[in-house]
């Protein structure tokens, strides 16, 4: 039932695991949670809440005055409504996240990625032309991943207070408090993800190059010996 | 400056019908501070290209200029002398010494060009730190993992001071933990100015390099760089081996 992408719904759901939280806090901490590469728009917020309520997964209690949660608010205009509903997850809440997580990604046709399919056309023009295609979709995603980590470092080097950043171990900073330390996981791990696929592609555009190029060159044989 | 210049470089190997043109017509200027990766598959005559930035080899047509100076204009002890004092190597095969400790494999090169006693200890102790070299130092190249053999040969490379760096896939069949470390000390060497040519099939490795041109049949077929352009300038200069 889950297709693809993972929705709002769950992670909403997951993050509820942990606390009950007013709308603004969800969409915040959901931002946190996954490195800040998901932005959340505060409606979609709370139209997802409404069908979680609707299906039983969250419950809604309304609480008066300033919550405890209530520094956090104060941006255009929610904080009223804000301020009387806190969510929690519910017993088939929880259900619904574990067989989430439990789940293993289904097994189907690839997706038709793009990149995937310019190459296999071009290839159908000929080797020349397919090579062309290779290059250059190889030079922009090496751009691309060289500014991810050239970011990646620079980031890095400020984290540890502006040193230089060389030498041996990960040199992490500890004193970082929870919170912070786990934006700063999250944040790690999407990029980490990001260099990894982008390799993964850059790696398979090798492999087109290399394989290519033998087909011309045994074309280019055959042709001599006949 | 550039620190290696290649003006239209032709390297030939063979001659008449066993011919093979590993570079053909080849430009490239590396600067000073500049990680610079080389990519392409094999044949495209990569390592060719850091054989002449070496002087290991002469073009057949075209000038290598290594710090502004054509090595074809070189006496033999001129370029031994070049090859000695502003080219670092880190190959692939690491060419350690298997009879000397890691120590004495980075004092080496240091000794030949004079450098004695305290101050050649000395700095070959603070470049095996900088490579993060587990101690002893004083252990064989038998001894160590193929990660640490590698760290030796870089830091052999970095404690000549060299104003270039040439590295064939000196990551070679380590895991990507300490490969990319051996990459971040590289990388680390151009903030201090060095410039650095990797030869690498690692889009992983590569990736870290300020610009990175595409060999292909002897050719450049193309050159990738970030948008912004490198800030090296700004780098801070205390970044020499140690801390």
């Amino acid at each position: 039932m889950h297709t693809g992408y993972v929705s709002v719904r769950l992670g909403l759901l997951a993050l509820l695991d942990d606390a009950d939280m007013y709308g603004y806090q969800l969409k915040s901490a959901f931002e946190a949670r996954t490195g800040g590469v998901w932005p959340l728009n505060i409606g979609q917020v709370y139209t997802t809440l409404a069908r979680l309520e609707r299906d039983g997964l969250v419950a809604t209690s309304t609480r008066d005055g300033n919550g405890e949660g209530g520094g956090d608010g104060g941006e255009g205009g929610r904080t009223a409504d804000d301020r009387q509903h806190v969510y929690s997850i519910t017993a088939a809440g929880r259900r619904e996240l574990a067989d989430w997580f439990a789940e293993s990604p289904a097994e189907g046709p690839p997706p038709r990625d793009e990149l995937i399919a310019k190459v296999l056309l071009a290839a159908a023009g000929g080797s020349e032309r397919a090579l062309g295609v290779v290059t250059a979709q190889r030079t922009a995603l090496f751009a691309a991943l060289q500014a991810r980590r050239r970011a990646l470092r620079a980031a890095r080097a400020a984290e540890n207070g502006g040193g230089n950043g060389h030498g041996a171990g990960d040199g992490e900073p500890e004193a970082e408090g929870e919170a912070g330390g786990d934006e700063a996981l999250a944040a790690a791990l999407v990029q980490d993800a990001l260099v990894i696929r982008a390799e993964s592609e850059l790696r398979w555009l090798d492999q087109c190059e290399a394989r290519l190029l033998s087909r011309r060159s045994a074309g280019a044989s055959t042709r001599r010996s006949t | 400056m550039s620190v290696l210049e290649l003006c239209d470089v032709v390297k030939r190997y063979g001659a008449g019908p066993t011919e093979v043109v590993a570079l053909d017509h080849v430009s490239l200027a590396v600067e000073p501070g500049e990680l610079m990766a080389v990519m392409g598959p094999s044949g495209s005559g990569k390592s060719t290209v850091l054989h002449l930035g070496g002087g290991l080899e002469a073009p057949s047509t075209g000038r290598v200029l290594v710090g502004g100076r054509d090595i074809a204009t070189l006496a033999p002890t001129g370029l031994a002398a070049l090859r000695r004092r502003e080219v670092g190597f880190v190959f692939q095969r690491l060419n350690l010494v298997p009879s000397l400790t890691a120590a004495e494999n980075v004092l080496l090169p240091l000794e030949f060009d004079g450098v004695r006693g305290r101050e050649a200890a000395r700095r070959a102790g603070e470049a095996l730190e900088a490579v993060g070299l587990a101690r002893p130092h004083d252990r064989f190249p038998d001894d160590l993992s193929g990660g640490e053999q590698q760290r030796v040969a870089i830091a052999r490379a970095l404690a000549g001071r060299h104003q270039l760096i040439l590295a064939d896939e000196p990551t070679g069949s380590l895991d990507t933990v300490t490969g990319d470390l051996i990459i971040e000390l590289l990388a680390s060497q151009c903030e201090a100015g060095t410039a650095v040519v990797l030869v690498t099939h690692e889009p992983r490795y590569a990736s870290w390099a300020d610009r990175v041109v595409f060999l292909r049949d002897g050719s450049v077929v193309d050159e990738a760089a970030p948008a912004p352009p490198p800030e090296r300038a700004l780098a801070a200069p205390a970044s020499a081996p140690g801390r």
